[in-house]
């Protein structure tokens, strides 16, 4: 890839980054870095495309110690889930046997695997020694009749960021427009409701969640004619197009492809969140107003209604529980706003949340929300969220993954909020697994057995001083 | 006596390999107050840190140069050196683990030039232990990178007994233990036991056992390992009565210890099963000129009895295995002794030992080759690491998880499968996982002539449905 396509690519015009005070994406610090790279962000975006063959072309590290461990999941094919890889050896890197290889795999994996399509991402080393991702997508894709897409993301490219974007340009590049979408199912009991087409962007139905809002949809007759790509099928990809709104549901990376079927195809589009009643709500309300259909309007402001009061009703017993409780959120910072509120709502004072990726526009929100003395966290490394959890008092630290260790070596509650987790947290429904997942990492008896000293160290010294009062107090009565 | 059958294919499916940065990360990672240091882009840190972290449960320590598009082509030197000064200044830590990546071994990287250059511009950090290894990911496997790390260390730690004057016997109840990747946490603490019990104290290099075996430390948070091997132990090796090293990936590492120290090696190929374990028990007792403990006497018995008791379903049981060289060796040896048959095997990568292992064939390739190959050869079970879930379900077998990641298991790093013990445990499993399976029995003959009537009467098992439309429930 050119160094100008990329930079192209880092001054996203939608990003608000770009706006503001800080310019793209950051350059990481050799020593002291703590991201995945692109090919790590364009394999997350993608890999969710459920009857693709996803084939890494390079040495075996890329693929080798990153397939087999995403939460997304799939109402059908697990064609996604089997890791492919050209896997070179020394030999193919040397002689140049890359691009040769690279051919035959595909037509392995059609031979077999019979897929909607192919798509070959291109990693370090194969774009270091030049090999030509996309003439030999072009030669596969007339040679064994398949479209074979290249994803031309290599990790040094830059960060994860980026990784979504280059892997929704080649979506928007090479997929979307390649077919027209069926006229919508009439639904026997609703003969005569008016169905509207829309995108989901950034949606990657992690756990499952996006079965809990996807039902919302079908009731108000919206037909997400693709989520890209959570649960996501090649051919929806192809029909994005048609959409008559859009909404970019999590990250800004791929703001890109919103921006890019707003120019093309004049499709709306809005941010938003499906975490947090309130922002779940406002994004139903979103697509009403973006969709401009008064009898849509008046039914999504009856599921509204419904729903908030099912969950007034059913939420009170954890809100009972969880008031007062005090959270460290780091999500990194991409709407952080919107767990914030979510946690709000469920009586949680957040103490302070991450805002390393949030703009000035994403901190006004927090602010609003917050107060104007929110501590906000920029560089959140390891130690430094530790000593915040303890400067605060914080109850719990709500994180991603990568600290879920750090948390508990520190003998302190965690909640995982990032892709490998195993819980969904989207729509109205999952406001109650967070609530229950909250409860059951705060309430539970471990944390008192785990910071509790080997009885051993209170006893009485040879000198009859004891260390600890209570320690001595529980041996001399046992 | 195997053929080796090497990659048939283009195309890589469900790969079974690890890469050589990643098995050299682990082998740094069992050093104490260290950190690993990959040379390459972010991603190759990213990816070996979540695997690490899913397999082990614990917080990874691992970093790297962040190579860049510019860097990647106009030389990477300057991130390699900003890496250092930067672990060594934030993190303080003993020893760091320089280790190449596909990308910069393509690129060129010399990093044995850079670390001199480092060293001569940064000389506030000569206390930081650099250990430099190539382990480019697109030969060999977790394995081989592992091996290649231990014999770094050694190279660049164990003095020569004719520089420094150590002596073999000088600590005469030293034990050097070179542990290959085969070996888990769990089989360490069980290794360091049992030399223990011959009044011996062993030295093990590396000693996943004291900083990954899981516990929670009274420290809330370490940027580096919280245990491990120290380095000031390796100049100590050459004083050492004995070396033992198992794993055949890590003879060529004891060899260079034994040329460095003359501290004689005894070399284990595995310690699974009954043969491999006598054989240990007989070394240590020859080193520490002890009888064996009547205990040890007792567990032998236990595992001989397991033997019986588990021949009937063991014997002639159809086993699929696909693991890196060293394992896959270990667990044919081991069935053999059981006298079941290893029907499919599939090793991650070449190695010498292959050639030894009591096969056939051993065919280097993927998962989708072990699916293949047991398919076609009717294997009852398959034994290997957590991406075969799927493999085994699609066969309809069981799996039994052995080596790296395990990731749908807590605890599996902790399994010791060594000793009269652990090979004891392990010929239960196998067997109980048969059992399960089992269905050896005669298939039901209905003959055109009886009238048993058994529709009947199956009817009216069919509680539930035949009352789920009735109202009386209600």
């Amino acid at each position: 890839m050119k160094t100008s396509e990329l930079a192209a690519l880092l001054n996203e015009p939608a990003c608000t980054h770009n706006l503001k005070s800080k310019s793209g994406c950051a350059r990481p610090m050799p020593g002291a870095t703590a991201g995945g790279c692109t090919f790590d962000g364009a394999q997350i975006s993608l890999l969710p495309i459920a009857d693709v063959a996803h084939i890494v072309h390079g040495p075996s590290g890329c693929a080798g110690s990153s397939w087999d461990n995403r939460g997304t999941r799939s109402s059908g094919p697990t064609l996604f889930k089997i890791g492919m890889t050209t896997d070179l050896s020394e030999q193919d890197v040397i002689m140049g046997r890359g691009e040769k290889r690279l051919f035959h795999a595909v037509k392995q994996a059609v031979d077999r695997y019979s897929p909607a399509a192919v798509f070959v991402y291109s990693t370090c080393v194969t774009a270091l020694i030049g090999d030509d991702l996309e003439a030999v997508c072009k030669a596969a894709t007339s040679r064994w009749s398949v479209p074979v897409i290249p994803v031309d993301a290599a990790g040094f490219y830059g960060n994860k960021n980026l990784g979504n974007r280059l892997a929704g340009e080649a979506m928007v590049k090479y997929v979307v427009g390649g077919r027209e979408p069926e006229p919508a199912p009439v639904d026997p009991a609703r003969p005569s409701l008016r169905v509207h087409d829309i995108n989901l962007i950034g949606e990657y139905n992690i756990a499952g969640e996006f079965w809990h809002t996807l039902p919302l949809f079908d009731e108000l007759g919206l037909r997400v004619l693709c989520a890209l790509s959570g649960d996501a099928r090649f051919r929806e990809v192809q029909t994005m197009h048609r959409a008559e709104a859009t909404m970019v549901v999590c990250s800004r990376a791929m703001l890109n492809v919103a921006r890019k079927l707003q120019e093309s195809y004049g499709i709306p589009w809005f941010e938003g969140s499906f975490y947090g009643i309130g922002d779940v709500s406002t994004a139903l309300r979103d697509f009403a107003r973006l969709l401009d259909d008064a009898d849509l309007n008046a039914r999504t402001e009856a599921l509204i209604a419904r729903e908030e009061t099912r969950l007034t009703i059913e939420l009170a017993p954890w809100r009972e529980r969880l008031r007062g409780k005090r959270a460290l959120l780091y999500t990194g910072g991409v709407k952080s706003w919107s767990i914030v509120a979510a946690l709000q709502d469920l009586g949680i004072h957040v103490v302070a949340t991450g805002t390393k990726k949030s703009t000035e526009e994403d901190k006004e929100r927090i602010r609003a929300l917050m107060g104007e003395d929110a501590r906000m966290i920029e560089d959140g490394n390891a130690r430094q969220l530790l000593n915040l959890a303890r400067e605060y008092r914080a109850d719990i630290l709500i994180a991603g993954g990568r600290n879920m260790y750090t948390a508990l070596k520190a003998r302190l509650p965690f909640l995982d909020v990032n892709q490998e987790r195993e819980h969904g947290y989207a729509g109205y429904q999952g406001m109650l697994t967070l609530a229950r997942q909250l409860t059951r990492a705060l309430e539970n008896p471990v944390w008192e057995a785990v910071r509790r000293p080997a009885p051993w160290h209170s006893l009485p010294s040879p000198t009859g001083r004891g260390v600890g009062g209570e320690g001595r107090l529980e041996v001399s009565h046992g | 006596m195997a053929e080796i059958l090497g990659r048939s294919k283009p195309l890589a499916v469900s790969p079974l390999k690890t890469s050589q940065p990643l098995g050299a990360s682990l082998a740094v990672l069992g050093l104490n107050r260290a950190m690993p240091l990959l040379h390459g882009a972010q991603g190759c840190t990213a990816f070996a840190k979540v695997f690490l972290v899913r397999h082990f449960r614990e917080p990874i320590p691992l970093q790297s140069t962040a190579m860049d598009q510019v860097s990647s082509i106009m030389g990477a030197d300057d991130n390699l050196i900003t890496a250092l000064k930067t672990i060594a200044e934030k993190n303080r830590p003993a020893v760091i683990g320089l280790l190449t990546t596909g990308l910069s071994e393509a690129q060129g990287a010399d990093i044995h030039r850079v670390l001199k250059v480092f060293r001569a511009r940064h000389p506030e950090f000569q206390n930081v232990r650099i250990v430099p290894v190539n382990t480019p990911d697109f030969s060999g496997c977790l394995e081989s990178g592992f091996a290649a790390a231990v014999q770094a260390m050694i190279a660049e730690w164990v003095p020569s007994a004719d520089d420094v004057g150590t002596c073999p016997g000088r600590r005469a109840h030293q034990v050097n233990v070179l542990c290959g990747s085969l070996l888990t946490p769990g089989d360490l603490e069980t290794l360091r036991d049992l030399i223990e019990r011959f009044g011996l104290h062993p030295v093990l290099i590396p000693d996943l056992s004291d900083s990954l075996d899981g516990h929670l430390d009274a420290e809330d948070f370490s940027p580096v390992t919280i245990g491990g091997t120290p380095w000031s132990a390796f100049a100590t090796l050459g004083d050492a009565a004995a070396t033992l090293v198992i794993g055949p990936s890590l003879y060529s590492a004891a060899e260079l210890l034994k040329s460095r120290t003359g501290v004689p090696v005894h070399r284990f190929d595995h310690l699974l099963g009954l043969n491999a374990n006598d054989r240990l028990v007989m070394t240590l007792a020859g080193i520490s000129g002890r009888k064996a403990p009547a205990r040890l006497e007792r567990q032998r018995a236990q595992l001989q009895d397991a033997l019986l008791d588990t021949h009937f379903l063991l014997g002639q049981a159809r086993i699929a295995v696909g693991a890196d060289p060293d394992l896959l060796h270990a667990f044919s040896e081991l069935l053999a002794e059981t006298g079941a048959e290893v029907v499919a095997a599939v090793a991650s990568s070449r190695a010498p030992v292959l050639a030894r292992t009591p096969l056939p064939q051993v065919r280097i390739g993927d998962l989708e080759d072990l699916e293949d190959l047991a398919r076609a050869h009717g294997a009852e079970l398959i034994i290997s690491n957590s991406h075969a879930v799927e493999t085994a379900e699609r066969l309809g077998i069981p799996l039994l998880r052995a080596g790296i990641p395990q990731y749908d298991r807590i605890g599996g790093y902790q399994r010791a499968w060594i000793g009269y013990g652990g090979s004891r445990q392990l010929l239960f499993d196998l067997a109980n996982a048969l059992l399960e399976q089992a269905d050896h029995g005669i298939a039901p003959y209905h003959s055109i002539y009886s009238r048993k009537a058994d529709s009947r009467q199956e009817a009216s098992y069919g509680a539930p449905q035949a009352f789920a439309n009735s109202d009386r429930w209600h």
